[in-house]
Order: C-alpha cells, then sequence, then structure tokens
C-alpha cells in the first residue's frame, strides 16, 4: 500500500520536475531579451510582457482572422514585435537617455499602462485563444503539454540563435562591446544610436517568439502582461540585471520551485513560493545567484 | 497676520465648507476619493522625492486594506485595533524588504524591481489564499452589528470627507516635517552621492529605512481607510503593479518635489477617469488609462518636474 503512493508520488515528482524543466525553456527566452536590452541600453523596459501581450494579439488575429497558417503568422509577430522594439526605443527611450535611469523605467511603465488599455480598448478584454489544441504526449505514466516542449524547444532555438548572432556577426560584436563600455566606443567610431535600435528590435523579437510560443499555452487578454511581466523581473533581477548566464540559470530554478510548489498545493502557491524564494535570495545574494559575494 | 497665513486659512476653510455647501452625494464621493488617494500619493512621493523610486506601494496598500477587513471579519477585532495591527504588519514587511536592499546598495533600477516584486507577491498571495481573501473576485468588511464606531464604519459621506480631509492635512504635515527636518538633508545627500554622503557621516541604510518605514505606514493607512469607506476591497483596486504605478504616476504629472504636487496628479487623474467614465459610459472602458499611459509618458520626457512643480518653478522665476 506505502510502496503503491511511493511509486505514484515518484512519478507525479519526475513529471513535475520535467514539466519545470520545460517552463524554464520558456522562462529564460523571456529573461535573455530583458536582459540583452539591460546590459546593452542599460534601460529596463517595465511594458515588455505588454510587448508579448500585443504579439500574443497579432497572432490571434493573424490565425483566427485573416486566416494565416500559423508558421506564416510566427515570423510575422515576430518581426512586427520586433519593430514595435524598434519603435518604442525611437519613441520613448532615446529622448530620456541622458535623463537619470529611473525616469526611462517609469516612461517605460507609462507605455505598460498606455498598451494595457489600447487591447482593452482595440480588442476588447475577452480571453482569447487560437483554438489549436496540440495533443498531450504520454511518457509511461507521465503527461506532458506538447505546446510546452514545443515552446521548450523553439526557445532554446532562439537562445542560441541570439548567442551565435551576437559571437559571430559584426554587429554581434559592437553589442557586446558597447554592453562593456558605453563611452569607449563612441569614440572607436561605433554608431550607437544605430546598435541601440538594432539591440531594442532584437529585444522586441524574442519578445515576439515568447508571444507565438505563449499563445498555444494561454489565452490572450490585456491584463496578461500583469501575471507574466512580474516573473521575468524577478529572475532577471535573480540572475544579476544584465548576466545571460545568471538569467539562464535563474529560470530554471525560479520554473522549478513554481512547478514542484504547484505539486504539492495550487499554482498560485508555486509563485508565492517563488517570490520567498527570490526575497530570501536577496539576503544572501544581492547581486545574484552567480555575482561574488560583496 | 501675515498674508500667507491667511491663505492658508482661507483654504482650510474653503475645503471645510465643500461638501456643507455641495450636497451632492457622488460629488462628495469624488472628494473624499480623491483625499484618500492624495495621501497615499503623498506618502509615496516621500520616498520618490529622494530618488528612492518604490514600485511596491501597491503591496503596502493591499497589506493595509487585507488585514484591516481579514482581522474583523475573522476574528472581529474591532479596525481600532486592527488598523494598528495592519500598520505593524506593513511596516515590518517594509523592513523585510528594503534592509537588505539598502544595506547591499540595491539602487536605482534595482530597487524598483525588487519592490515591483514586492507587489507582486503581495498581490499572488492575496489570490492564492482565497479561501479567506476571496481571491480576485474581491472582499467585503462585514457591516457591524453593534457599535458603528467600533468597525469603524459609516455610511455617511460627510463623516467620511472629514475623516479623509484630517488624514490628508495629516499627510501633508509629515510632508512638511521631514521637509524641514535633518532628514530631508541626509536623504537629499544620499540622492546625491551615497558615498559621500556616508563619509560625511550620515548613516546612509538608517535613514533610508526610517523615510522608507514612514512612507509604508503611511500607505498601508491610506489603504486601511479605503477599505473602511468603500467597504469593497479587491487586489486589483488595493494591491499589485497597477497601483504601484498609478501612484507613481499621478505623483510624477502633479510635480514630485512639491508638497501639493502629488495632490494636484490625484485631482487631475481622479477627475479625468471620471468624466470619461460618465461622458462615454462603458465606451471609456481602457481609455482613461491609455490617456494616463500617454500623457505619463510626455511629462517624463518634456516635464519632468510635474505640473505643479513646473508652475511654481514659473511663479518663482517671474519674481
Amino acid at each position: 500500500m506505502i510502496q503503491d503512493f511511493l511509486d505514484i508520488f515518484d512519478i507525479y515528482l519526475l513529471e513535475a520536475v520535467l514539466n519545470g524543466i520545460l517552463l524554464g525553456g520558456v522562462l529564460a527566452l523571456l529573461a535573455l531579451g530583458l536582459n540583452l536590452i539591460f546590459g546593452v541600453i542599460d534601460v529596463v523596459w517595465i511594458c515588455y510582457a505588454e510587448l508579448i501581450m500585443i504579439g500574443m494579439y497579432a497572432m490571434y488575429y493573424l490565425v483566427t482572422v485573416f486566416g494565416f497558417s500559423y508558421w506564416l503568422a510566427a515570423p510575422l509577430c515576430i518581426l512586427l514585435v520586433a519593430g514595435l522594439g524598434a519603435l518604442l526605443h525611437f519613441l520613448v527611450i532615446e529622448p530620456l537617455l541622458a535623463s537619470p535611469p529611473i525616469n526611462q523605467l517609469l516612461a517605460t511603465g507609462g507605455v505598460l499602462f498606455f498598451l494595457q488599455s489600447f487591447a482593452t480598448v482595440a480588442f476588447g478584454i475577452d480571453f482569447r485563444n487560437l483554438g489549436i489544441r496540440l495533443p498531450i504526449l504520454g511518457l509511461g505514466d507521465m503527461h506532458f503539454s506538447y505546446a510546452r516542449l514545443l515552446a521548450f524547444i523553439a526557445a532554446l532555438f532562439g537562445m542560441v540563435a541570439v548567442y551565435i548572432f551576437m559571437k559571430k556577426s559584426y554587429v554581434g560584436t559592437a553589442i557586446r562591446a558597447i554592453a562593456q563600455d558605453r563611452q569607449i566606443m563612441v569614440l572607436m567610431g561605433v554608431d550607437t544610436r544605430r546598435i541601440y535600435l538594432i539591440t531594442s528590435a532584437l529585444g522586441g523579437s524574442l519578445a515576439g517568439l515568447a508571444a507565438c510560443l505563449l499563445v498555444l499555452q494561454y489565452d490572450v487578454h490585456p491584463f496578461i502582461g500583469l501575471s507574466i511581466g512580474p516573473i521575468t523581473f524577478l529572475i532577471c533581477v535573480l540572475g544579476g540585471l544584465g548576466n545571460f548566464i545568471g538569467g539562464f540559470v535563474a529560470a530554471f530554478v525560479f520554473a522549478e520551485i513554481i512547478s514542484l510548489g504547484g505539486l504539492f498545493s495550487d499554482l498560485e502557491w508555486g509563485y508565492v513560493l517563488a517570490f520567498g524564494f527570490f526575497i530570501m535570495m536577496m539576503f544572501i545574494r544581492p547581486r545574484g545567484l552567480l555575482a561574488r559575494r560583496l | 497676520m501675515n498674508t500667507g497665513a491667511a491663505r492658508w486659512l482661507a483654504a482650510a476653510a474653503a475645503l471645510v465648507a465643500l461638501p456643507l455647501v455641495d450636497r451632492d452625494p457622488y460629488h462628495t464621493h469624488i472628494f473624499v476619493l480623491i483625499l484618500i488617494w492624495s495621501f497615499a500619493y503623498t506618502s509615496w512621493s516621500m520616498m520618490g522625492r529622494f530618488g528612492l523610486t518604490s514600485l511596491g506601494h501597491g503591496g503596502f496598500m493591499g497589506v493595509g486594506a487585507y488585514v484591516t477587513a481579514l482581522l474583523w471579519n475573522h476574528l472581529g477585532v474591532s479596525p481600532l485595533l486592527g488598523v494598528p495591527l495592519a500598520l505593524l504588519a506593513a511596516g515590518a514587511l517594509a523592513l523585510i524588504v528594503a534592509y537588505p536592499c539598502f544595506r547591499f546598495r540595491i539602487t536605482g533600477h534595482y530597487f524598483a524591481l525588487v519592490t515591483l516584486a514586492l507587489s507582486g507577491i503581495v498581490l499572488q498571495v492575496i489570490t492564492a489564499t482565497r479561501d479567506w481573501t476571496g481571491g480576485s473576485l474581491g472582499y467585503t468588511p462585514e457591516a457591524a452589528k453593534g457599535s458603528k464606531f467600533l468597525a469603524l464604519q459609516s455610511s455617511d459621506k460627510m463623516t467620511w470627507y472629514f475623516v479623509a480631509l484630517v488624514l490628508w492635512a495629516a499627510g501633508l504635515l509629515v510632508w512638511f516635517w521631514v521637509d524641514r527636518s535633518m532628514a530631508r538633508h541626509a536623504m537629499e545627500a544620499i540622492a546625491e552621492d551615497e558615498d559621500a554622503a556616508a563619509a560625511a557621516g550620515v548613516n546612509v541604510t538608517t535613514e533610508k529605512l526610517k523615510i522608507t518605514v514612514l512612507s509604508a505606514l503611511m500607505t498601508a493607512l491610506a489603504g486601511a481607510v479605503y477599505c473602511q469607506y468603500q467597504m469593497f476591497i479587491s487586489p486589483d483596486t488595493v494591491s499589485g503593479i497597477a497601483v504601484s504605478l498609478q501612484m507613481v504616476f499621478a505623483a510624477v504629472v502633479g510635480g514630485l518635489y512639491v508638497a501639493l504636487g502629488p495632490t494636484v496628479g490625484a485631482v487631475i487623474t481622479i477627475l479625468m477617469a471620471e468624466v470619461l467614465r460618465i461622458g462615454f459610459g462603458t465606451k471609456a472602458v481602457g481609455w482613461d488609462n491609455l490617456i494616463y499611459g500617454a500623457v505619463l509618458v510626455l511629462f517624463i520626457i518634456f516635464l519632468p518636474q510635474g505640473i505643479l512643480g513646473t508652475a511654481l518653478q514659473r511663479i518663482r522665476a517671474r519674481r
């Protein structure tokens, strides 16, 4: 009897661990976009999750209203959100580059309100989904959603693509150089304005990719950003803002806490646990998981 | 009597007379809301003006409102005792989050993001404990069976107007008290350069903690009063990131560095929301925030001193 219980329990535990890894992939993708913007431009886009929300609506309209196939709509959505990212930089961040960083953060807070209410006005507050129901994969006695697996793989591909771009291309090298020293690069003849715009577009395209993946798993509504956003910020801070590898590790740590916490009680308690863990870590490693201790 | 004091007295008399002259209950309701929110925004600006941009005040407000209401409904603790307990809880929360932040020099966006996490946590805890708090559907303090005073409840809007007026005036007094204190000089030095301030003998961590806890207590009080007045709270109206940003927005629009700035911000934002709501009805859902958002961005770019701040600057320049 007890043996039976343990068998079942272990299967559930393993399932939760694996689901946590799958969730971690998407969270890592989210954190990467935000970290990229912060690392290079030294700005925090509070409205990052709202860009994702707009991307999810774009997917919804392209697929269900205009009848595009998912695979055709996805690149369009990525392009659209990349454009939005560049536009956000051009309209809001650029005029504020010289003012205190906190003003830039608050201005993107204004954009958050704007995009959220724009979605309310333009699309209404109904929950919408693509109506695509992907199968559930069974592995032994465990069940995984196909959408999560797809999201995990696509997120990994996206991250590898960004990594290669940053390491191999000329622009990528310039971006990394600017992240290291903002003043010197101007003297070296790098057009920071252009690099900032490219970085913003790149950050936007990562948000677009995240939108394509999340829309398969969640219904989109104007306030979805408020549920994605905070967790993304927590992961970035936990990993150390601007620290790509830290963000990656923190995403998986967080995903496991949420997934395992959710196993023992409600999913929300998983989140509460993760938040509690975050505060505890702020005591122990205030500069991020991978930072050297002060 | 000099003209300055006379002006203050005239303004105070006008505010006291306002609900007696304009007896429309809807108008009184708007006045009460403006006063309560002005108090909350002023509380936020106590920190904000020194460069401590907290996005966690939605959390403090939520703690103030929910702890008061939960103690009353579940344990029958009168808000007379419940409000101080709620303030204690909010103060403790502020200490727990702010101490490591200040101790380890978490400033700027880091501080904003950590506090942002705080409002997220409070929102999630309220939603997750839905068996007690009603979750996202909201929560209503039970109507008093016995003494209304013990329950701090009243259905008379006029009473609430005066309560809110006193609260708001007290908030301003605290603002002026800080403005004239040594703490202000210490905080300004810290905002300029923490190392230099520390070298000059300012205890950076303690000074920041004092102002943070003060601001958090006041915000929690605003939450508790809001809850007692509205008799309905939901996680979205008293906690979370949206409320935190709403505070920042109003304070920045009105003027972060002047005493009445947050009040001007509250008047503008609440009136705008109400006018849009009445003018356009349900069609206006979302439009108020759409305008808020755009205006906030424009203000931060073009008028970082806020409406009142800029106006006062112009007047002073002309003299």
